[in-house]
C-alpha cells in the first residue's frame, strides 16, 4: 500500500519536523519509491540468520572508573543558543 | 601551479625535514593555490591562514623534528571532524555557529604529528550524499571538468587533493564518501577498516558504518597520513586495541606482487558498468598480473541486495544520531519557539536540509513499532549475509578488486532530482561498510569517451591495510601516470 501525506506526516511528527503539506507529499511519494525499493530484502532467505548490527570483533575495552575533567563549564556552554551562565535555557515547560 | 604543490605529500615532508623547504614556503604555496583554484572548484568552507601560518613559522623557527611524521605539511580536513576553535558546521545550517573546544582524535593525532591543518572542506550535508550537492553552503565542482561533481560524500577532500590545495585531507566513508570521490576526482582515497581510526569528534551518521580515512595522491601518501590517524582511543570504544604497523615502511621497496591473489567478484565486472570503466579497471588488473599477482574469479552474491540493507541501516542510524540536534544544547535555535516542542520542530525543520530530513523520517519509519522486524532487523539479518560473502571470498584471494563506480562524474544537477537514483549509484562502495572492511580507490586512467579519471577499488581483509595499499602502489607504479586535473590548469584565475 503505497505511503501517503498522512502517513508521512505521522513519521515525520515522530521525528520531530513539521513539514507543510507540499513537502510531505513530495516526501510520501518519494519514501514509497525507497521504501519499495527496500522491500527487496523480503525475496532473501534469513531464516536462523543472526542479525548483525556492527562488525566490531573485539571485546570492548573498559578504562578505569575514575573521574576525569575534560571540559569546563564554559566550555560545554559555549555552543549554546541561550544561557543563564549556568545552565541551558529553554521556553517554560510547566 | 607552483612546484611544491605538485610534490607528493611524502616528497614534501622530506624536503621539510631536510629543511630544503621552510613550513612556511610549504603552507604558503597551498595558500596561494587555494586562492588560485577555489574561486572554479568552492572545495573549503573555511580557511584558517592566518592560523596556519602562524604555526608554520613557529614551526620553522624551532626547526624540523624527526619524531613528526608529518612535520610542516599542509593537510585539510573534511568539515563533520571537529578541530579545536574553527567552525565544523558539517555542510549544515544547524551547525553554522558551530566552535567545538576539542579536537577530534584524528586531528589531535595530525596535529600531534606535525600536520599543519589549513581549513575544513565541503561535504554533503551530515555526509549524507554522494555528490556534495547537498552542501548547505555551496556546490563543489570537480577539478577535471567544472561542470561536474566531484562524487561525495567527502567532495571537497577530493577536489582540494585533486587541484593540490594540499598534500591530503581527511574524508570520513560510511557508504563509500571517502572512495567514490577519490575516483570521481583522481585521488587515491582510502576506508580504513571499521576501528582502525578512532571516531571522536567526528559528527556521526551511521554509527556502525562510520570511518575516517585520508584522501591523498599516492598510495605512499594515504600510508603515512593512516599511520599517524590509527590507533586505539579510550574514547571511542568502537576503536580496536591492536598494534598500528607503520604502513608506509609496510609497502617500502621495490613493487612485486608475486604470490598475491586478486579476485575479481563478477557482480562487480558485468552488468551496468560503463565500457570505459570497465576497460581501464581491466588494464590496471592487467598491470597487476604483470607484476606476479594471480587474477581469479570469485563471487559476492547478496550485492543486488546491498543497496537496500545499506539505506536501511544507514538512515536507521542517522534517525537516531541526529535526534541530539533540537536546538537546546548547541546548533540553531528558532527563535519564534514558544513552547519546547515548538523549539524541537521549529529549530530542525529549519537547520536541516531536504535530504536530511528524508533520512530521518525513512529512519524512523523503519524503526517505528510494527516495522522494526521487517526492516531493521531483515537489513541486520542481510548484513550478515554479505559480510559473508566477503568471508568467503577472502577464503580464495588476498584483496578483491573492481570498478569504484559504474561511471565516471556526471553532471552537476544531474540526479538531484532522483534521490533513488542516487542511492542505487552507491551499488559497488556500500557493501564494505556493512562488513566493515578496509578499501581503496586508486585512480587508473582517464575513460577513453568521457575524459574523466576512473577508480579501481582494492578490498582487504579485516585490518590488512598494508596488503591493499602495497597493491595500489605497485600498481600505479606500472600504469601511466594520472595527469594533473585539466580544469584548472591556468595560474591563476583572478
Amino acid at each position: 500500500m503505497p505511503i501517503t501525506a498522512a502517513q508521512a506526516a505521522t513519521i515525520a511528527k515522530l521525528a520531530k519536523l513539521r513539514l507543510d503539506d507540499d513537502k510531505l507529499e513530495a516526501f510520501a511519494g518519494q519514501m514509497d519509491a525507497i521504501v519499495t525499493y527496500m522491500e527487496t530484502l523480503g525475496s532473501v532467505e534469513t531464516s536462523g540468520v543472526e542479525p548483525l548490527y556492527s562488525p566490531v570483533e573485539h571485546a570492548t575495552v573498559t578504562r578505569p572508573d575514575a573521574v576525569v575533567k575534560n571540559c569546563s563549564r564554559d566550555d560545554v556552554l559555549r555552543n549554546a543558543p541561550a544561557t543563564d551562565g549556568q545552565f541551558f535555557v529553554v521556553p517554560k515547560i510547566v | 601551479m607552483s612546484a611544491i604543490t605538485s610534490l607528493s605529500l611524502t616528497a614534501v615532508r622530506d624536503k621539510l625535514a631536510q629543511k630544503e623547504i621552510k613550513a612556511e614556503e610549504a603552507t604558503r604555496a597551498c595558500l596561494d593555490r587555494i586562492a588560485a583554484t577555489e574561486p572554479k572548484i568552492r572545495a573549503i568552507l573555511h580557511l584558517d591562514d592566518a592560523w596556519a601560518l602562524a604555526q608554520a613559522k613557529a614551526m620553522d623557527a624551532a626547526g624540523p623534528d624527526p619524531q613528526k611524521r608529518l612535520w610542516g605539511v599542509p593537510v585539510l580536513v573534511k568539515d563533520a571532524i571537529c578541530v579545536k576553535d574553527a567552525p565544523t558546521t558539517c555542510a549544515s545550517k544547524i551547525l553554522e555557529n558551530f566552535v567545538p573546544f576539542y579536537d577530534a582524535t584524528s586531528v589531535e593525532k595530525l596535529k600531534a604529528a606535525g600536520a599543519i591543518i589549513l581549513g575544513k572542506t565541503n561535504l554533503d550535508e551530515f555526509a549524507m550524499g554522494s555528490s556534495t550537492e547537498n552542501s548547505a553552503y555551496q556546490v563543489t565542482a570537480n577539478p577535471w571538468d567544472l561542470t561536474k561533481v566531484p562524487g561525495g560524500s567527502s567532495g571537497g577532500s577530493a577536489a582540494a587533493v585533486s587541484a593540490r590545495q594540499c598534500f591530503a585531507a581527511l574524508g570520513t566513508d560510511t557508504g563509500g564518501s571517502i572512495r567514490q570521490p577519490a575516483a570521481f576526482c583522481g585521488t587515491v582515497g582510502l576506508k580504513p577498516t571499521y576501528g582502525r581510526v578512532s571516531r571522536y569528534g567526528l559528527v556521526a551518521y551511521g554509527s556502525s558504518l562510520d570511518q575516517i580515512g585520508p584522501l591523498a595522491r599516492t598510495a605512499d601518501d594515504a600510508a603515512a597520513m593512516l599511520t599517524v590517524i590509527a590507533g586505539h582511543d579510550t574514547r571511542d570504544s568502537t576503536s580496536a586495541p591492536r598494534d598500528v604497523p607503520d604502513f608506509e615502511a609496510a609497502i617500502a621497496g621495490a613493487p612485486d606482487l608475486s604470490g598475491l591473489t586478486i579476485g575479481t567478484p563478477e557482480e562487480y565486472w558485468d552488468e551496468g558498468v560503463d565500457d570505459e570503466v570497465r576497460l581501464a579497471c581491466r588494464q590496471a588488473l592487467d598491470a597487476a598480473g604483470s607484476l606476479g599477482a594471480t587474477i581469479v574469479p570469485v563471487s559476492l552474491p547478496h550485492t543486488p541486495y546491498a543497496v537496500a540493507t545499506y539505506y536501511i541501516v544507514a538512515m536507521a542510524e542517522a534517525s537516531s544520531n541526529l535526534s541530539r540536534f533540537d536546538g537546546v544544547r548547541y546548533g540553531f535555535r528558532d527563535p519564534s519557539a514558544q513552547s519546547l516542542e515548538d523549539l524541537y520542530e521549529l529549530s530542525r525543520t529549519k537547520g536541516f536540509g531536504p535530504e536530511v530530513q528524508r533520512r530521518i523520517v525513512i529512519g524512523t519509519y523503519v524503526l517505528s513499532a510494527g516495522y522494526y522486524d521487517a526492516y531493521y532487523r531483515k537489513a541486520a539479518q542481510v548484513r550478515r549475509l554479505i559480510r559473508q560473502d566477503f568471508l568467503d571470498a577472502f577464503k580464495q584471494c588476498d584483496i578483491i578488486c573492481g570498478p569504484t563506480s559504474p561511471f565516471v562524474a556526471y553532471p552537476i544537477g544531474q540526479m538531484a532530482g532522483d534521490p533513488l537514483q542516487m542511492y542505487l549509484s552507491d551499488i559497488f562502495t556500500i557493501s564494505l561498510n556493512l562488513a566493515g572492511l578496509p578499501g581503496l580507490s586508486m585512480p587508473v586512467g582517464v575513460g577513453r569517451g568521457s575524459g574523466m579519471p576512473i577508480g579501481m577499488q582494492l578490498f582487504g581483509r579485516a585490518f590488512d591495510e598494508a596488503t591493499i595499499l602495497r597493491a595500489a602502489k605497485g600498481m600505479a607504479g606500472v600504469l601511466p601516470d594520472m595527469p594533473e586535473p585539466t580544469a584548472i590548469s591556468g595560474e591563476s584565475v583572478f
